[in-house]
């Protein structure tokens, strides 16, 4: 059976729910959303069935045109992963965003909830392309639809401040997308072509791809928040309404992340760069420190949380130095590509809850200064629950899916003798235990209680967040054999 | 010949479109900075369309293909940004 059609499926129906919702109005557009909400997590999780089960990348040449002339689709191990993820995420989000942005029956249907549906399809239809193209254009169209679904989410409340860390955020992305543009084009010269597939057994280290690749990869770094280009983020998504924020946080700049790992291991496969992938992991390892350090001294929730997304983007780029180090096909190799992977994932499930659960404190107290958060252990201990459970899978203890990805990278670090890494995953594990612990312990002394809203909000959205740290916890109990999806069509390790 | 003049140019117009973006303040600058940025880089593609010409083609259809596809996507992302900044300004006004 040919299982091609189900990666673009997976692209269409958001696509296609989205176009069909803007018509309905805020109500038809919030049932349009949650209608296909579970089609597209079964077709993502079929397609990692898929996967696993066969061991090889599913394929489909759109039209039935093969590359370079035509356009493929192909998903791999890593798009199959991260495509359960989004759909598991944008899922919960959806749910949590009923109680905000909702219409219920006899209410009058708001701006805002008209335009956070589709914004909200949108994003999931521009992160899946993203997931399964292959070709760099195509990808180009991906990336730029990722960021005019997301810019508008930032600013939603229209309040000054957030239209200005929106535009902001348009501006980096502007820069960087064009950025990226500038090295198809250098690309198409060289080579001919903008398959990926291809383009690793065609390019052999010529100049021109050399340009291109470090033009787009700084393009792709100010899109991911990597730390020197991490302005934008802190006001963006913290400014944003929490489903917002979680969205931004946990998926959108995973997007641009995964279209490095894209070009460094699928266009530049068998051209190793060790020095360039030292700078940036260098520039990772500047970004958990200092990112920490910088979530350590906010006074407001939602800013620490944000800038503890600086930091742990700052792990995803610890693995390219590592896989440049050693041969494609070693056991190092393997585990430095399934940490950063699994980073990846759990930090989205993480993120998610956690901003989410900033959420709740923030509306249950009507502001979210730390200080004075006390009383809330007692008031909301689920909402408190949540944030320490995503606190412990971000600061790496173990059972939890990220001590599984810390740990991956930790003795892959070893592995290719490149022990300082490895200093800087624990120091910023401490780090981040540090500012969880602020929150933890703000919350849990005792508050006033007069300060805090009477009314208990909908239960359903403690739970949702729940679940969605219980889940990066429990990524810490697979076995090392599912994470062996990860290595399905890795393209550095085609012969 | 002139695919190589037309390459220098937009290699000219990418350099003050990036230097724009990247030391302008005012937002509007910024905003036609990008577009010259991407105006360069049509043009880039534009000369390498030209080198890839053949089959009786005046040049490689791909490229131009991707242009096209490019300018709209860069006037999508314009009218964004001015509609914000008005926005914006709007917002200034009232306050």
């Amino acid at each position: 059976m040919d299982w091609g059609l189900l990666p673009v499926l997976a692209v269409m129906l958001p696509v296609l729910a989205m176009v069909l919702a803007l018509p309905l109005g805020a109500r038809g557009a919030e049932r349009m959303t949650l209608a296909v909400l579970p089609i597209g997590l079964a077709l993502a999780v079929g397609i990692a069935v898929v996967v696993q089960r066969t061991g090889a990348p599913i394929w489909h040449q759109l039209g039935h045109w093969a590359p370079p002339l035509g356009i493929a689709f192909r998903a791999d191990g890593l798009s199959a992963a991260m495509l359960v993820t989004t759909a598991m995420v944008v899922a919960a989000t959806a749910i949590f965003a009923r109680a905000e942005f909702g219409t219920p029956p006899g209410a009058a249907e708001r701006r805002q909830a008209f335009a956070f549906w589709p914004l909200l399809l949108a994003i999931w239809a521009g992160i899946n392309l993203l997931l399964v193209a292959n070709d760099l254009f195509t990808l180009y169209v991906g990336l730029e639809l990722l960021t005019f679904a997301a810019m508008p989410l930032v600013c939603l409340d229209g309040s000054r401040a957030t239209l200005e860390a929106a535009l902001r955020y348009l501006m980096f992305a502007l820069l960087g997308s064009v950025l990226y543009l500038l090295g198809v084009a250098l690309i198409y010269g060289a080579t001919g072509t903008l398959d990926i597939v291809l383009l690793s057994q065609r390019v052999t280290g010529q100049p021109a791809v050399v340009l291109a690749i470090a033009v787009m990869t700084a393009g792709l770094l100010a899109k991911t928040a990597l730390l020197p280009l991490h302005l934008w983020l802190p006001p963006a998504h913290a400014g944003a309404p929490a489903a917002g924020s979680a969205i931004l946080s946990a998926l959108v700049i995973k997007g641009s992340f995964i279209l490095v790992l894209r070009l460094w291991f699928g266009v530049m496969a068998g051209q190793p760069m060790p020095g360039a992938a030292q700078i940036l992991a260098g520039l990772g390892a500047a970004a958990i420190l200092l990112g920490s350090v910088a979530a350590l001294g906010q006074a407001r929730l939602k800013l620490l949380v944000a800038y503890s997304t600086v930091a742990q983007i700052g792990y995803l780029f610890l693995m390219f130095p590592l896989l440049a180090a050693v041969p494609e096909a070693s056991e190092v190799a393997a585990r430095a590509w399934t940490g950063g992977v699994v980073q990846a994932v759990s930090h989205a499930f993480a993120k998610a809850a956690m901003f989410l659960a900033a959420g709740i404190m923030a509306a249950r107290f009507g502001h979210d200064r730390i200080a004075d958060i006390g009383g809330a252990g007692r008031a909301m201990p689920v909402t408190l629950l949540t944030f320490g459970l995503a606190g412990l899978s971000l600061m790496g203890v173990p059972p939890s899916g990220g001590f599984a990805a810390k740990w991956l990278l930790l003795s892959a670090a070893i592995g290719a003798g490149q022990w300082w890494w490895a200093l800087v995953i624990l120091g910023g594990g401490l780090l981040t235990g540090g500012y969880v612990y602020r929150v933890l312990a703000a919350g849990l002394r005792a508050g006033e209680k007069s300060t805090m809203a009477p009314a208990p909000l909908a239960w359903s959205r403690d739970g949702v967040a729940l679940g969605l740290a219980l889940i990066s916890v429990v990524l810490g109990f697979l076995p090392l054999a599912a994470f062996g999806l990860l290595q399905v069509g890795r393209l550095d390790l085609a012969p | 010949m002139s695919a190589t003049l037309f390459g220098l140019m937009g290699a000219a117009l990418v350099g003050i479109g990036l230097f724009g973006m990247l030391v302008r303040t005012q937002v509007l600058l910024r905003i036609l900075s990008f577009n010259l940025l991407g105006g360069g880089i049509f043009i880039v593609f534009g000369a390498v369309a030209r080198r890839g010409a053949g089959a009786g083609f005046g040049g490689d259809p791909v490229p131009q293909a991707i242009i096209l596809t490019g300018i709209v996507v860069a006037f999508a992302a314009t009218t964004l940004a001015v509609a914000l900044v008005l926005r914006l300004a709007a917002n200034q006004d009232r306050s």
